[in-house]
């Protein structure tokens, strides 16, 4: 089943993202609509249309807003999450840099709802072109009075800045994004207490991914129950779904999520199958850190709770899709260096296990493992998981867990004979040598 | 001197390895980066200036190409916080560089969707051509290489952005063009983001 795309409908014509175009498509519809109600109804409207977050969490996004604290003399903040640093998720950027106006039309019904007068929106440091766009839209978006002062003789105040990273995947966890647009690390906080009570400087804030806040406008527009019926049950709205790897064509796509991962893998209006007709193999259906899924289980929706119902998560909708010449301990040791990297070094499990998980790993795929590696890999990886602050730790974790699930035969073999039986082609040429 | 009879303090055990930036020549912004600093600024509440940091540290790095100790000092007296704090910020994010790089900063991609699509043997190719290993710079100070983690552009793989623009679907095949082609038209020689479209095609 497929859906006419509405958040990247115009993102392919020219000049897209400028105001003029905006407005010419009912760009700000949304904002004037809202700024004429209650707030407290555009967060109950946002509560019935049942738009989850677009994270990765799939949290409520109305329940977020009315978690947010009223009676307070402090300022409320939103803070828009633009470091889409999940590997295999390009959503956000499409949007920030075709349809920015959307995105800054979103922080602004948002802070009229929570009562905030500024929002953030914190884009990754690799997204330098993408900020430009950003901040030519809001130009174009102070100079017509849509934010500023007194919006559109509303009375209604509101600034939106952008605020650049400078390279940490952490930063897009909530409370580490609020300690970096402190001016500090990227390392989480203690959880409660959540954002909503104490977020951006001690003061009420919510946390909203890119996609989540472009959905509002539309919700505020057309209804709750439009939004609704566009999806399954607490589904609802349009989905943007990325599709990498070995496919033949990886890209963007946006359908509602009664479509099955199938289809977005197989069908021609998505990815349109495998490149180089090669067999599947595994698809990891939510970013890096989600289970995989193997090619028997993906006839289901590709709907938060159809994605959980076949053992994964949907996380941030980055599909990476595995063919056939795919390693599977190759594939823990490329994740488990990127978690190594990028882990922030707060909580001993994760700062620690991640480069104990990598040494085994690499050990392994050199054909250096021994059978007891195998073991070794599970509680490591058992000892992190759910033992951290944030949920880095459990997504750390789960490329070793999930490969010697499904695959253990795979570490078995490398184990047997000492090396790697499945070199492909794309990979690095030396192979013990390169891995010195 | 030991503090523990059994422990050997001092013959290298237990000493830091904490690096100093070096001091580098005293630092200064530009009249230019002084205002977009002072505009920057304002966009934080004024009793949370520290907020201002990670742009400070930025247009630092796009002044002199990287972060000394003197300019360290320098953003702390702009923001009203000590140099440790500073410090602090710059050692744990990535795009900041306490070491002068090469005029083009190659970061290859090498997370997975990249990787599935060619990056190692991408990697590989440009170290060929460089003569240079993931991580160095180059003997001119022209290029230096340097394996990243996803940068999000993974429907493009494998990706490589040379200080801050992108190239996409770049094949190992072409690697070697690719260094030429910087060498003599700069970053024009890149594709630049997809998305950009009206950018590429020079509007």
């Amino acid at each position: 089943m497929t859906m006419q795309p509405i958040l990247t409908q115009h993102v392919r014509e020219p000049n897209s993202f400028t105001l003029d175009f905006y407005l010419r498509h009912q760009g700000y519809e949304g904002l004037k609509k809202a700024l004429a109600l209650p707030p407290n109804d555009i967060i109950e409207m946002v509560k019935q249309s049942g738009l989850r977050g677009r994270g990765g969490a799939g949290f409520p996004t109305g329940m977020k807003w009315q978690f947010v604290l009223k009676d307070t003399p402090k300022p409320k903040y939103i803070a828009c999450n633009a470091d889409e640093s999940e590997p295999g998720t390009f959503k956000d950027h499409v949007l920030m840099e075709r349809n920015p106006h959307l995105l800054i039309e979103g922080c602004a019904i948002a802070c009229y709802a929570i009562g905030a007068k500024v929002a953030y929106i914190y884009i990754r440091g690799e997204f330098y072109h993408v900020q430009l766009a950003l901040e030519r839209a809001l130009d174009e978006a102070y100079a017509a009075g849509w934010l500023g002062k007194n919006i559109q003789g509303s009375g209604f105040d509101c600034d939106v800045y952008v605020h650049r990273g400078a390279g940490a995947y952490e930063a897009g966890e909530e409370t580490a994004l609020l300690e970096s647009l402190e001016g500090k690390r990227a390392q989480p906080r203690i959880k409660p207490p959540f954002p909503a009570v104490a977020g951006l400087y001690g003061c009420p804030t919510a946390v909203n991914n890119v996609e989540t806040l472009c959905n509002v406008p539309l919700i505020v527009k057309n209804g709750a129950e439009w939004f609704t019926a566009l999806g399954p049950e607490k589904n609802g709205g349009p989905k943007l779904y990325c599709i990498s790897g070995h496919v033949a064509r990886p890209g963007v796509y946006e359908t509602s999520m009664s479509t099955t991962m199938k289809d977005l893998v197989f069908g021609a209006d998505f990815a349109q199958g495998m490149a180089n007709g090669r067999r599947l193999k595994a698809v990891i259906p939510g970013g890096s850190s989600v289970p995989i899924l193997l090619p028997d289980q993906l006839d289901v929706p590709a709907s938060f709770d159809g994605i959980q119902k076949a053992g994964s998560l949907l996380g941030s909708a980055g599909a990476i899709v595995m063919d056939d010449t795919t390693c599977m301990v190759w594939l823990a040791e490329n994740l488990l260096h990127f978690y190594q990297h990028e882990s922030c070094g707060k909580c001993t499990p994760c700062r620690e296990g991640t480069d104990w998980l990598l040494k085994i790993l690499r050990r392994i795929e050199r054909g250096e493992g021994e059978m007891r590696d195998l073991d070794l890999l599970q509680s490591v990886a058992d000892n992190i998981n759910g033992k951290t602050l944030c949920a880095f730790g459990d997504a750390a974790a789960t490329p070793v867990l999930t490969t010697l699930k499904h695959f253990r035969h795979e570490f078995e073999a490398h184990v047997r004979e000492g090396g790697c039986p499945l070199h492909a082609g794309w990979r690095r040429r030396g192979t013990a040598a390169a891995a010195h | 001197m030991s503090f523990h009879p059994k422990m050997p303090y001092g013959t290298g055990w237990h000493r830091s390895e904490r690096k100093l930036a070096e001091l580098g020549p005293e630092f200064a912004y530009t009249p230019e980066n002084q205002a977009r600093f002072d505009a920057i600024v304002k966009r934080y509440p004024p009793e949370h200036r520290r907020s201002a940091i990670l742009p400070a540290l930025h247009l630092v790095q796009a002044q002199q190409g990287y972060i000394t100790g003197h300019a360290m000092t320098f953003v702390a007296g702009q923001i009203g916080c000590t140099p440790a704090d500073v410090e602090d910020v710059v050692s744990y994010y990535t795009m900041f560089f306490t070491q002068p790089v090469g005029t083009y900063v190659l970061y290859v991609c090498r997370t997975l969707s990249c990787a599935l699509c060619g990056a190692e043997r991408l990697t590989e190719a440009l170290e060929e051509k460089l003569g240079i290993r993931a991580g160095q710079t180059d003997a001119t100070g022209t290029f230096t290489l340097l394996e990243v983690e996803c940068l999000g552009a993974c429907d493009r793989a494998p990706v490589v952005m040379v200080n801050d623009e992108w190239h996409e679907c770049a094949r190992p095949e072409d690697a070697a063009a690719l260094v030429d082609a910087l060498r003599e038209r700069g970053t024009a020689a890149l594709t630049g983001c997809h998305l950009c479209v009206e950018r590429r095609n020079g509007q």
